[in-house]
């Protein structure tokens, strides 16, 4: 058991720049890192909306930025998997919520590394304007997808965007490396050293237990994907042929020789698939959280949720190959790569099990963030099931780099993660800023987003089962595929009414920070600790005291208890442990 | 509220299924010896995870639904979990997931372990921005050198891959733009790629293949049903890949060799 340390304590910042800008609490910093992923998330939002017209109508001009062409395409849709997957998915529900709430949740008074914290939110941003960059210089965005295989990616004469714009891209990626790594330092620090007295591991709610297994990931998966990225910037700007074999460019031969392209796809996507958990492992935290919550009842198997989570980290890092199958890799290492990615859907399954146990007789309050955590878990099966399809090799031959590939994965690591952030918002909303969101427009928003998000992207399965190539700009040139444009094209409606829906979310947000209705300390009678404290917790989160923890963190419906929870820091007494 | 979205869940649940059942879209016609085998996994795979799929989601709104906190509500069942349960469910998902996985690996074993057969039609591919070429070795069943050096794609053709002329062996070598097969045949495929990679498929063959710098990738498959077949390129290789097209014909024995023949003469 850890005794909190007080070393780091840090007094109270009285300057507008130190409280808010160069702060080192960590729940300003959560604040910070959740505004740039939503910037973020409407730069990449809009990208795709940009993508899904230029599909339907290829000629269109388009008021500001004029007419597509085909690299410009490529160029958005480089940018909006890299926006996405980086300064949204691996930035809001780690950086922002596990930053502000973490802390709180295991009764620390802030992180471990206050002033690491700050420099690597800072350094998030530097990487973030890096990136935003790549759109204003000369050729534009890089064209090679957020994958970025060379050799398109290491050849700066393989297309527009191929010069400063993938330099750029690149730099920024590593950069965004430096950070995430700082960042997990922190939080495995923070949760192994600073939990409050009785707190011990096996009473963390499981939000702090994905926090922490995120950092884990992210600590093990960040370096090599900063090491590979230098790798790629010295192929492109220093002559060296770690990923270029002897190619020809238009009739020019290259100088490079003796590279191998599938070395950046074994280190991209040993990086990639785990990132892919690092995006979706805070939103089953999350949602496991707060099905127990609204459902008044204990989490279903508590200890199986932290060995599920465990095993999908461990498992996470031994099937990158899965994104290799038609690559030119051996086809006999298909097998070990098919074999445990089927093992990961068992962890995944019992996740899935157990959240429909919390659920079964329990007493369910239908707040907004209840409702998004009910829609994880439909998007999380949706999303699920599609993978034993693509992990079985024999199956993955019709379906890799189809619209099937999109389809899965935007579902389960793009929109159930975004279901998990949505729901820690409505969630968490009135600890960080004292005020309640309005609960009529989070559930028109929720009913109009959960419909809008299957009808964009369930249709993609079909698409892809009928061939639908990926990363086409135009239908046009393929006769098979002309016949699939009245399906592209209802998906295209259906994501300008999604995005739409989404303004619906920022005006609660912002009207409700500033005119909604007082929150109480403990509006959803939850029982963790940042419950306990104030409504939004002072400087030290908990006002002087120390918080001693009594209890696990989902004691809902206690027989014989006073009220249908015990908070983690009541008196212990009575049947509860 | 529950009612609201037990209804959205299930009625998701079920559109969504219709289209899959119904097969609105689906995949092309299978048009060579593999597709039965594949096809057959991929139905049984539909069926298992759609069996999971209603049982999950129906499950989850009508849960939802049922158990909504209402003024008559029983106190909640007080539990941490159930053991047992867990267990069963555990090796349950394991037996099924693992289990098709196995199945499937024959599949997979048979076209990339086994060697192609003595007399398959040798065709070597090349994929380059934004165009495949395809070379038939001729009578000596030997490829020619290929030179990077010669490349001009501008050139089209012979050129575009870059023949050395000079070798004996290349003599006879055929290089087209569009590709000829004869149907029940086994086609024994090299793959190469010279500038960035590209990936061949052709959905009709359930075919698809990365063609990748610096490698040479042997693949096999045999077309089995006479017809023309789409080529497109599968991995992106920059702004022209959404044009990077191609055409197979799959032609009786007696018509491909007419046709190689025909390319031959050409060329004296």
């Amino acid at each position: 058991m850890a005794t909190p340390v007080t070393v780091h304590a840090h007094a109270a910042p009285q300057g507008f720049i130190r409280k808010y800008i160069f702060s080192l609490d960590h729940k300003i910093i959560g604040i910070q890192y959740f505004f740039l992923a939503l910037t973020a998330v409407w730069i990449g939002m809009a990208l795709s909306l940009l993508m899904r017209i230029h599909m339907i109508w290829p000629t269109a001009v388009l008021p500001i930025v004029g007419e597509i062409k085909p690299e410009t395409y490529l160029a958005l849709m480089t940018m909006h998997g890299t926006i996405m997957v980086f300064f949204v998915l691996t930035t809001a529900p780690q950086g922002g919520f596990g930053n502000y709430v973490l802390p709180i949740q295991i009764g620390a008074p802030d992180m471990a590394f206050p002033v690491l914290n700050m420099l690597s939110f800072w350094t998030t941003f530097v990487a973030y304007m890096v990136m935003l960059a790549a759109f204003f210089v000369t050729g534009g965005a890089p064209l090679h997808g957020w994958t970025g295989y060379p050799p398109l990616s290491a050849l700066q004469s393989a297309g527009p965007g191929e010069g400063l714009g993938a330099d750029l891209w690149i730099t920024s990626i590593a950069i965004f490396c430096l950070a995430s790594l700082m960042g997990a330092l922190n939080f495995i620090t923070t949760t192994l050293d600073l939990r409050a007295k009785g707190m011990t591991m096996m009473r963390m709610p499981l939000t702090v237990w994905s926090w922490f297994i995120t950092a884990i990931l992210g600590l093990l998966a960040f370096g090599v994907l900063l090491s590979a990225g230098i790798l790629l910037l010295l192929d492109r700007n220093l002559g060296t042929s770690f990923y270029v074999p002897q190619v020809v460019v238009n009739g020019v031969v290259m100088l490079h020789k003796g590279g191998s392209p599938l070395l950046w796809q074994h280190l991209f996507w040993f990086f990639g698939h785990p990132e892919v958990y690092i995006a979706i492992l805070p939103g089953m935290g999350v949602t496991s959280q707060i099905l127990s919550t609204f459902s008044r009842k204990p989490i279903f198997g508590y200890k199986a949720m932290v060995y599920a989570m465990l095993s999908i980290g461990f498992f996470g890092f031994m099937v990158w190959g899965h994104h290799m199958f038609m690559s030119g890799m051996s086809p006999y290492s298909a097998f070990a790569f098919s074999i445990l990615t089927m093992c990961i859907g068992v962890p995944s399954a019992i996740k899935t099990f157990n959240w429909l146990g919390t659920m079964y007789k329990g007493r369910i309050r239908f707040h907004t963030p209840m409702l998004y955590a009910i829609g994880f878990v439909s998007l999380f099966v949706s999303g699920g099931l599609s993978g034993p399809f693509l992990a079985q090799p024999v199956l993955d031959i019709p379906l890799h780099d189809t619209a099937f590939v999109p389809a899965h994965f935007h579902l389960i690591m793009g929109v159930a993660a975004i279901f998990g952030i949505f729901a820690a918002t409505y969630y968490w909303f009135p600890k960080m800023f004292g005020r309640m969101m309005n609960e009529t427009l989070g559930r028109i928003h929720f009913f109009i987003t959960l419909a809008g998000t299957y009808a964009i992207f369930m249709p993609m399965h079909w698409l892809g089962l009928a061939g639908q190539t990926r990363r086409y700009s135009q239908f046009t040139e393929v006769a098979y595929l002309q016949k699939l444009i009245p399906l592209n094209t209802f998906i295209t409606y259906a994501a300008i009414i999604t995005i739409a829906a989404q303004f619906i979310f920022v005006i609660n947000l912002f009207w409700s920070m500033f005119k909604g209705p007082k929150a109480s300390d403990n509006p959803w009678e939850a029982t963790t600790l940042e419950w306990t404290t104030a409504t939004p917790p002072p400087h030290d989160n908990f006002g002087g005291v120390t918080p001693v923890v009594h209890h696990g963190p989902y004691e809902y419906g206690v027989p014989g208890a006073p009220r249908d929870y015990v908070m983690q820091t009541d008196p212990a007494a009575g049947t509860a442990h | 509220m529950g009612l609201a979205l037990l209804l959205l869940i299930w009625l998701i649940t079920l559109l969504s299924t219709y289209f899959f059942v119904a097969k609105t879209w689906w995949l092309p016609a299978g048009a060579a010896a593999a597709a039965h085998w594949i096809d057959q996994q991929f139905a049984l795979t539909f069926v298992l995870m759609g069996i999971v799929f209603l049982a999950a989601q129906l499950g989850l709104g009508y849960i939802a639904w049922r158990y909504r906190e209402q003024a008559s509500s029983p106190p909640v069942a007080y539990s941490h979990g159930n053991t047992k349960l867990e267990i069963i469910w555990t090796v349950l998902t394991a037996v099924l997931f693992i289990g098709l996985n196995l199945m499937g690996a024959p599949v997979w074993a048979h076209e990339r372990f086994a060697a192609a057969d003595a007399n398959a039609v040798q065709v070597e591919v090349t994929g380059m921005q934004f165009a495949w070429y395809f070379r038939y070795p001729g009578a000596d069943g030997k490829y020619g050198k290929t030179n990077v050096k010669l490349m001009d794609p501008s050139a089209g053709g012979e050129a575009a891959v870059g023949l050395d002329t000079a070798d004996p062996a290349a003599k006879d070598d055929v290089v087209t733009g569009t590709m000829y097969l004869p149907v029940n045949r086994e086609v024994d495929l090299s793959l190469r790629a010279v500038d960035v990679i590209h990936s061949f498929f052709v959905p009709g063959f359930r075919f698809k293949q990365d063609a990748v710098p610096g490698l040479n990738i042997h693949m096999h498959i045999k077309p089995t049903v006479i017809g023309e077949y789409e080529i497109a390129c599968a991995e992106l290789c920059g702004l022209g890949h959404y044009k990077m097209h191609g055409m197979v014909h799959v032609v009786s024995q007696e018509d491909f060799d007419k046709w190689l023949a025909a390319r031959e003469a050409e060329k004296q």
